[in-house]
């Protein structure tokens, strides 16, 4: 059973130059002990979906979806309780930036004790201990003076490593862990990921990977949903996605991969991602689909079913031949 | 072959800090014992991890800074600070945030004239024009972006124009510091290819900055990888990604994330993180976090030397890899 569960999913914000759809229809899925990528280009909504999950969006945020559900409960009429109860402890999740989510006022001991008080019964001195037990966790050596820190005076691994310690404080069941490594050195980030599914493995969560970064992708995923303009057009495990995508603009994702090159010239994709005033008719990655015909312009494509990777197209590569 | 565009010898610059309340005032050596040629044509990368002096090095080459210790040359010409108005227009640099780079109330064409009324003051207005036209199409720009802001571009967009302003004075030098990384891979292979033509068009020497070593693999004709200011190896493309000698160019390449699922590889782990550049260990700067540390390594600082291309390490990798391919 799935422990997280969406369906349609939609986000407008009101902005100055009217609506803007920023999450279009989207459908989530991740199971207990599942790690889920969620992989796009900037912008194309990744954030804002687990936000709206989170319940953290500001108001001009309008949501909709016929169900936002974790583990049976309904997210959406949770009352000020029962959300408490879910969300930052069974429902956790790790910010892009790590400086924008950490205090700078308060030391990183300060802020881990803190989110112990709020969510466990723990008394002052075993918050202290679980503290302590947290950092070693994620692999932060001198826990006990590093709790005295402040989070200026660590580095951004450091520091990346203190939000996860504050967001396994409390044993998630569900970890959503946002672009964690985006602004990190490649080796901090093999350590970085290697925690996360390790402490994924140990301890049985579910978790989210949310990255632009195919080769994360490839070595920490087991399910990927690909999302583009707000759309999740493909998911696929993870193997599959590599070797057979089902949606052109996961293909030709693939193909624009410097490591995927045959030639000196790259693979490219034409034209950008469409805008608030230009999302076209029917397909939105239609203006830049090398498949795209008149169909594909003016009607939106269905999505196709599991065997096709759920892809959000009318002509699906890789599919098997129709009998005439 | 031709003459290089540039050549390092022996170049560092060390900066003085601290001194605060407290802290007694330290020498941090940024960049340190760096030698290199690089010639028309031509791609170098230099790639490491933040800190590594890659940034430092950038400056140097494009003359923000003096070096403090060796030689720097351009063209011939040394990089002393007498030569810095002549060498000007010789080499030029491209950002990783085009936005931060650009002059965002200045229109497109007034972005792209500006060194021109700077350097060739020789030039009327309409020859400026011209140029700036010229330079539009050559970068993939269309003749009526000429005269928007940058704010109506997209970052891929952006970068064109920021690549366009480099290229106005015709510099044979193009430092890239960074310059995909801040973009969505679909968009990035636009900017590498446009990158290619470039270099092909016109001769165009790059150092080209990176961390990203999928992307340096592509482009890149040499490579030098530094550690704390350091190069550790340096060699042709191929050789040091097929038969990386030096432990720290095998662990940055170990923990690059390949886009191919199951490829199971084992990920050599790194202890610890980098030292502070104010604390440079004496012997070989990597010996804290390598696995194959001996007393030599901690005492005696290993020279950059050995074949078939240089590393600086007492233990190269040649026979692990040697093993691992038979
Ligand atoms: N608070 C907000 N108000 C208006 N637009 C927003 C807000 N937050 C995000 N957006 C927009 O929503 C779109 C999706 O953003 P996001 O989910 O952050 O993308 P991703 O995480 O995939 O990069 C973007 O165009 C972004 O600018
Ligand atoms: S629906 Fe048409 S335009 Fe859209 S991805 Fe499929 S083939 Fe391309
Ligand atoms: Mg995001």
């Amino acid at each position: 059973m799935s422990l997280l569960r969406i369906r349609n999913l939609t986000v407008e914000f009101a902005t100055g130059g009217g609506q803007f759809r920023a999450v279009d229809s989207v459908d989530v899925d991740v199971g207990e002990g599942e790690i889920l990528a969620i992989v796009g280009e900037s912008g194309s909504g990744k954030s804002v979906s687990m936000l709206a999950t989170m319940g953290l969006l500001p108001w001009t945020a309008t949501i909709t979806a016929d169900e936002m559900s974790f583990d049976g409960q309904d997210l959406r009429r949770l009352s000020g309780r029962a959300r408490r109860q879910i969300i930052g402890r069974d429902l956790a999740m790790i910010f892009q930036e790590p400086m924008s989510s950490l205090n700078p006022c308060f030391t990183t001991g300060f802020q881990i004790r803190e989110a112990l008080r709020q969510h466990t019964d723990l008394n002052s001195r075993q918050r202290q201990d679980r503290a302590v037990e947290l950092l070693t966790m994620v692999g932060i050596p001198d826990a006990e003076r590093r709790l005295k820190a402040f989070p200026h005076q660590l580095s951004g691994g450091m520091n990346q490593r203190v939000m996860i310690a504050m967001a396994i404080a409390c044993r998630p069941r569900l970890l959503i862990a946002d672009e964690p490594t985006t602004a990190l050195d490649v080796t901090i980030q093999a350590q970085i990921l290697d925690l996360l599914t390790g402490l994924q493995r140990d301890t049985g969560m579910g978790l989210i990977l949310i990255t632009h970064d195919m080769g994360v992708v490839a070595e920490t995923a087991e399910r990927v949903a690909v999302q583009y303009a707000g759309q999740k057009v493909e998911d696929q495990p993870v193997a599959d996605l590599f070797a057979t995508p089902h949606h052109p603009y996961t293909a030709a994702l693939l193909a624009a991969l410097p490591e995927r090159a045959t030639e000196r010239r790259l693979a490219t994709i034409p034209g950008v991602v469409p805008g608030q005033h230009d999302r076209p008719q029917g397909c939105l990655f239609s203006p830049r689909c090398q498949f795209a015909d008149e169909r594909c312009r003016t009607v939106p494509p269905p999505v196709q079913p599991a065997e096709l990777g759920r892809a959000r197209c009318h002509y699906p590569l890789h599919a098997p031949e129709v009998a005439a | 072959m031709s003459e290089p565009v540039l050549i390092a010898e022996d170049l560092g610059r060390d900066y003085e800090v601290g001194g605060g309340l407290f802290g007694k005032p330290g020498l941090v050596r940024a960049v340190t014992d760096t030698s290199f040629t690089l010639s028309p044509g031509k791609t170098l990368a230099v790639v490491g991890e933040s800190g590594c002096g890659k940034s430092t090095l950038a400056r140097m080459v494009t003359l923000i800074e003096e070096p403090t210790r060796g030689k720097l040359s351009i063209a011939g010409i040394p990089t002393v600070p007498e030569n810095w108005d002549r060498l000007r227009t010789e080499v030029q640099i491209v950002f990783q945030d085009p936005y931060g780079s650009l002059n965002l109330r200045q229109r497109v064409g007034a972005i792209l004239e500006e060194p021109l009324k700077i350097n060739r003051r020789d030039m009327s207005a309409k020859e400026r024009q011209e140029k700036g036209r010229e330079m539009m199409r050559l970068v993939g720009l269309r003749p009526e972006h000429y005269d928007r802001y940058p704010h109506m571009f997209s970052g891929g967009q952006r970068q064109r124009i920021a690549v366009a302003r480099a290229l106005m004075l015709e510099p044979r030098l193009l430092v890239l510091d960074e310059p995909v990384s801040a973009l969505d891979l679909s968009i990035q292979s636009q900017i590498l290819n446009l990158l290619l033509d470039l270099q092909e068009r016109l001769g165009l020497a790059y150092l080209f900055i990176s961390h990203d070593l999928s992307v340096v693999r592509h482009i890149a004709d040499d490579v030098v990888v530094m550690y704390l200011g350091r190069p550790v190896e340096t060699g042709p493309k191929d050789e040091v990604f097929e038969r990386p000698r030096h432990p720290y160019t095998r662990a940055l390449l170990s923990a690059t994330p390949r886009a191919e699922p199951g490829a199971g590889r084992r990920r050599i782990e790194l202890k610890g993180e980098l030292p502070s550049p104010l604390n440079v260990p004496p012997g070989c700067p990597f010996a804290p976090r390598c696995w194959k540390t001996q007393d030599v390594c901690r005492e005696v600082r290993p020279a950059l030397e050995g074949t078939p291309h240089p590393a600086a390490c007492h233990f190269p990798e040649d026979e692990v890899v040697e093993a691992e391919r038979a």
